[in-house]
């Protein structure tokens, strides 16, 4: 009988302690804001051209953490919906067609000789990518353009144009090899022709090597 | 001889070596064009610093590095740039970049160039800078500037400076046939970056397969003056992974991300110190390298010297190339080598080996099939990472779970591939991965700039918004504070001032709409006599409105009444005296009609006429104020002098109209008794104040003459000369008024005092005003330059005016002669006029030929400033002038159509208009033709 009143009395000062200690923790390290958001936040592109219907990209993560669906942004693509639904754990969806497709990257060109200097697309420019000042010429610095395509509206003589973003050498990266032709040994040779491009394409293959060797 | 470590996996791929090594090495010839890609390095593309169709000569620098990491390019031979665009270049992509091309001459002409033999006696940054110039970046494997990692030792302790003579790859055998042919310059550039970067070591790590290379490299270290050990290391591939190399010599590792300098390691290309040899001792640019050609669709494989920017087309025609067995080129080694889509690619610095491979050499690879994970890549990764691993994650595109797998450490050597059983391209899928790694990253940091710009900008607006709002609010606190002080004003000062005037103005108003009130309230009842309502309304009505005036009466009593002036007083008087003469008027019409109205009007005009007295009585009174006040003061002469006149002139006309009325009444023969008393009264009242004028005229004079400054020339003269007139003007009045009354047959003596009087005055004026002519005259003698143009419109006019004055004068003579009268005090007075007329022209021309002499000099001196606003002037003047001719052409030959006197005349002005025409439009010509002989 006593065994258990010093073990009930023993358990009884342990949760005391830690339940003074959680409190404390609480009050202490308590984190302004919500965390989750900041993390949204930083999975969005950050183009600020409120396709999704919010002013900005923080609004959407905020949004996204009330419980906004997560597909609603076309300038991240699926890649950020997959980032989405794998920071959220919820299911990845389609990118939602309302608010616009994904398109290639591109950047912003003010033909300069058009421009009448009017400043209309400064004030549109979330980024402020866009240098000039009214009665002088504008032009974009490409190095900060997003892309978001908002200064294309305001412009009173549509001298904007969204140009996709070429692929330079030092842009370049190797494609996805061509998923693999799942063929057994025996019909080796009726799938050259497909595999001629896939192999042209890429780098030398090993087993070259040990064709030879043999 | 030091100890050889050993690192994780490995192959031994077959080498194929021997092929290329049967033939020494031959010099490739000078192709008819180079093509020199800006781009044969990492970092950033070098800027061109020739123009198309300029002429290179050999080793001559055409491009220069356009930042940190980048590199000089040089012309390989003498030649002349031919173009500068974009050309396929040596990339796995087979994108195009740009290039430089330039049409060789062969004459192989060296530009002048000098190395240094003792660069031991160079500065450490001199002999770096010769390298730089050099335009040397790695010539093993991805072409790093060469004089950056020579540089590391100012910010890393080096120890040990490793030389790469492994060459592990199959089929290269480039850097062995430099090895056994130059292994003296290998030795030489091993110094040179010995002596730059001070290790403590110098290690040549070389395969055990090129023992003929080992000799060679171990004979010329040992003639060199430092210690240079030549380690021979066991043949596997990949023993020239950089990393791997330094772990098989050092047995140490590089740390993920990190470089080798980081652990005090320097790994150089034999090749690249050769290149560096031949930099500092000969002077010479990095503009060939020895390049191994293979495989088996060349006749005579083997390594050439070749001129960089060579096309791959050209080279293999040296070797012997079979095209119908050519299947696949590849540039670079068969592990990590990449196909060339383009034959017409150039040789670049990191170009080590070209391989034209058949296709028994080169098979198709067989189909990749699913992993069996069998662990076969796992145990030859050299990385030691988990390739299975990392070819799922590839595949199925989870890029963030790869990288944790470090698939960033993966060298991309191909080993995994290589034993993999079921042929998976696992090198292409961790390429691909890592590029899809990198694109991210770079949106990621891109995205994170934007957000910053963004936040910025928002802070920015948020900062303008709150800025706007806190002017505004100053603004706003301003307005209600200058507003309530003007209330303040208000209330302090306008009560005792402005209030009660309004105050009465309103109460009148009050009182005025009372009134009309009750009337209407009257006129009602007197319809409807019956209605009670009716009553007590006009009841309430007429006492409203007898508060209202008794209130507006009060006002007026206890309001301080204005002082009211004289011009107030006299528009009260006139008004009442009107009112007493329409009531009079009434008055008698009602009594001729008998009407009962007439007693009310009677009585109405008796208070009408007591106003009027009163009125004039207050006038009166004010008048005789205002005239002791004004007497008071003779500081205001000019204004007394003023009303004096005037008063006097009213006299003068009552006085007139009196007698008029007097005459009048004589010839109707009323009783002129009471006229005449009135109008000896107005007589008095003239001579008083004539009286009182011509004291004030005195005292004014006297003041004035006091005060007649040469300062106050100007206006004295006008007012003189006006005084002057308007006594003549009087004189001849009077003159006429005497000549009148003589007619008449009257007695006319009292005029004809004052006329003589009038003389005297005029004389006077006329005098006075001569004299202050004559002192302005000789006050200003010497009319200044600087003046001259406003003296000679004023000239001008006063010319002109004299013109007119001697016309007006002619016609007056004319119709006196034609009357028969006495004309020689007019003409007298015209003699004199011309006379003046005549100064004044000649006055006026003097000035303006001075004023033309000035302006013809001005022109000469002033130059061409002030050609083109007289251009301009003088267009104006020629149009104006031709628009004048045509208008008096027709206005001529309507004249002329008419047969109207006038013709005659027009058409000398039209001669004249036509003359001036012409002379303005020659000046036009004129200045036209200096200011383009200016132009």
């Amino acid at each position: 009988m006593e065994a258990i009143l010093i073990a009930v009395l023993i358990l009884l000062g342990v949760a005391l302690v830690f339940g003074a200690l959680l409190g404390f923790a609480s009050i202490r390290f308590k984190v302004d804001g919500n965390p989750i958001v900041d993390q949204i936040d930083s999975l969005l592109p950050q183009t600020q051209c409120g396709q999704c219907g919010h002013p900005g990209c923080r609004p959407y993560a905020e949004a996204i953490a009330n419980g906004e669906p997560i597909n609603k942004c076309p300038p991240g693509g699926e890649s950020t919906i997959n980032a989405l639904a794998d920071l959220l754990d919820v299911e990845p969806l389609p990118l939602d067609a309302e608010h616009g497709e994904e398109q290639v990257k591109s950047v912003a060109f003010i033909r300069e000789d058009e421009c009448i200097g009017c400043t209309k697309c400064i004030q549109a420019c979330p980024v402020d990518a866009i240098l000039g000042a009214a009665k002088q010429m504008h032009t974009v610095i490409v190095s900060e353009c997003t892309g978001c395509d908002l200064c294309v509206e305001p412009c009173p003589v549509d001298c904007i144009d969204m140009i996709p973003i070429e692929t330079t050498l030092s842009t370049w990266s190797w494609a996805e090899p061509m998923p693999g032709v799942q063929l057994i040994a025996t019909d080796r040779g009726r799938g050259a022709d497909q595999q001629v491009n896939n192999d042209s394409d890429n780098h030398t293959d090993d087993s070259d090597q040990r064709g030879n060797a043999a | 001889m030091s100890r050889i470590w050993s690192f994780h996996g490995g192959i031994h791929p077959p080498e194929n070596k021997q092929q290329s090594l049967l033939k020494p090495l031959r010099q490739a010839p000078i192709p008819p064009q180079l093509i020199i890609p800006l781009q044969q390095h990492i970092g950033a593309p070098a800027t061109p610093l020739v123009e198309v169709g300029e002429r290179v000569l050999k080793g001559q620098a055409i491009a220069e590095p356009s930042g940190h990491v980048s590199i000089y390019q040089h012309a390989p031979t003498s030649g002349i740039v031919s173009h500068i665009g974009n050309y396929s270049v040596p990339h796995p992509s087979g994108m195009e970049g740009l290039c430089i091309q330039i049409d060789t001459d062969g004459k192989d002409e060296w530009i002048e160039h000098q190395g240094v033999e003792d660069f031991r006696s160079l500065e450490k940054p001199a002999l770096a800078e010769m390298i730089r110039c050099a335009g040397i970046s790695g010539m093993g494997g991805a072409g790093f500037p060469t004089e950056i990692k020579l540089h590391l030792a100012d910010d890393h302790i080096i120890n040990t400076l490793i030389v790469n003579a492994v060459e592990c790859e199959p089929y290269i055998t480039a850097d062995d046939m430099l090895m056994r042919e130059r292994a003296a310059q290998i030795i030489g550039g091993i110094e040179i970056a010995a002596h730059l970067i001070k290790p403590t070591h110098c290690l040549i790590g070389i395969e055990d397969n090129k023992p003929e290379a080992a000799i060679a490299l171990t004979q010329a270290a040992r003639a060199s003056e430092i210690e240079i050990e030549v380690v021979v290391v066991p043949t596997k591939y990949p023993s020239g992974g950089e990393k791997q190399l330094v772990k098989l010599l050092t047995g140490v590792e590089v740390p993920y991300g990190k470089i080798p300098a980081d652990i005090g390691i320097v790994v150089q290309n034999v090749g690249t110190m050769s290149a560096v040899n031949q930099a500092v001792k000969q002077g010479k640019p990095l503009i060939s390298r020895i390049t191994t050609l293979t495989g088996d669709a060349l006749d005579s494989p083997g390594n050439f010297e070749v001129l960089l920017g060579t096309p791959v087309e050209f080279l293999l025609q040296q070797a012997g190339l079979n095209p119908m067995s050519l299947n696949r080129l590849v540039m670079g080694g068969p592990m990590m080598g990449y196909t060339l889509s383009d034959t017409s690619v150039p040789v670049v610095k990191t170009s080590n080996c070209v391989i034209a491979a058949t296709e028994e050499e080169f098979p198709q690879a067989p189909p990749a099939q699913n992993c069996i994970r069998c662990g076969q890549c796992e145990q030859v990764c050299p990385a030691e990472l988990l390739p299975q691993q990392l070819h799922w994650f590839a595949k199925g595109k989870e890029f963030d779970k790869a990288q944790s797998f470090n698939l960033m450490d993966c060298i991309e050597c191909g080993a995994c591939a290589y034993v993999c059983p079921s042929n998976i391209p696992l090198v292409q899928y961790y390429r691909f991965a890592k590029g899809e790694i990198r694109r991210e990253q770079a949106e990621q940091r891109k995205a994170e700039q934007a957000r910053i710009r963004f936040e910025a900008r928002q802070e920015r607006q948020e900062r303008e918004k709150e800025e706007k709002a806190a002017k505004r609010k100053a603004r706003a606190e301003a307005a209600s504070r200058s507003q309530a002080n003007r209330k303040d004003q208000v209330a302090a000062g306008k009560p005792a001032a402005a209030d009660p005037q309004e105050q009465i103005k309103k109460l009148k108003t009050e009182a005025a709409v009372a009134r009309t009130k009750l009337k209407k309230a009257e006129k009602a009842l007197a319809e409807d006599t019956a209605n009670t309502e009716l009553q007590a309304a006009v009841e309430v009505a007429r006492s409203k409105s007898e508060q209202a005036q008794q209130a507006l009466e009060a006002a007026e009593k206890a309001s301080p009444a204005p002082a009211p002036t004289l011009a107030e007083l006299k528009i009260a008087a006139a008004t009442a005296r009107t009112k007493v003469t329409k009531t009079e008027k009434a008055l008698a019409d009602a009594e001729a009609k008998g009407a009962a109205s007439a007693d009310k009007l009677r009585a109405s005009l008796d208070g009408l006429r007591a106003k009027a007295e009163a009125a004039q009585q207050a006038l009166e009174k004010a008048e005789q104020a205002e005239k002791t006040g004004s007497s008071s003061k003779p500081a205001a002469p000019a204004a007394d002098l003023k009303q004096l006149k005037s008063a006097a002139s009213i006299a003068r006309t009552k006085l007139k109209k009196a007698q008029k009325a007097l005459d009048q009444a004589r010839e109707d023969r009323a009783d002129t008794a009471e006229l005449e008393q009135q109008l000896a009264t107005a007589q008095q009242k003239a001579d008083t104040t004539q009286q009182a004028f011509e004291a004030a005229e005195k005292a004014a004079d006297q003041a004035d003459g006091g005060q007649a400054a040469p300062a106050a020339d100007a206006p004295d003269l006008k007012a003189l000369k006006s005084a002057a007139s308007i006594a003549r003007t009087k004189l001849k009045k009077t003159q006429k008024v005497i000549d009148q009354a003589r007619e008449d047959g009257k007695d006319t003596g009292a005029l004809e005092q004052q006329l003589a009087k009038l003389q005297q005055k005029a004389d006077d004026a006329q005098k006075a005003f001569e004299e202050a002519e004559k002192a302005e005259q000789s006050s200003s003698p010497a009319p200044q330059p600087a003046a001259d143009k406003p003296d000679l419109k004023a000239l001008k006019s006063a010319a002109s005016i004299a013109r007119t004055k001697l016309k007006k004068t002619q016609k007056v003579v004319d119709q006196a002669r034609e009357d028969g009268k006495d004309t020689s005090a007019l003409e007298q007075q015209l003699t004199k006029l011309q006379q003046k007329a005549d100064d004044a022209q000649k006055a006026f021309e003097a000035a303006e030929q001075a004023e033309a002499g000035s302006n013809t000099s001005q022109p000469t001196d002033a130059g061409s400033d002030l050609k083109a606003p007289d251009l301009k002037q003088l267009k104006s003047a020629a149009a104006i002038a031709r628009t004048k001719v045509k208008k008096t052409e027709k206005a001529l030959a309507d004249a002329q159509a008419q047969g109207s006197e006038s013709a005659d005349s027009l058409a000398t002005a039209l001669d004249k208009l036509k003359a001036k025409a012409s002379q303005a439009e020659q000046a036009l010509a004129e200045a036209e033709q200096n200011s383009e002989t200016v132009g």
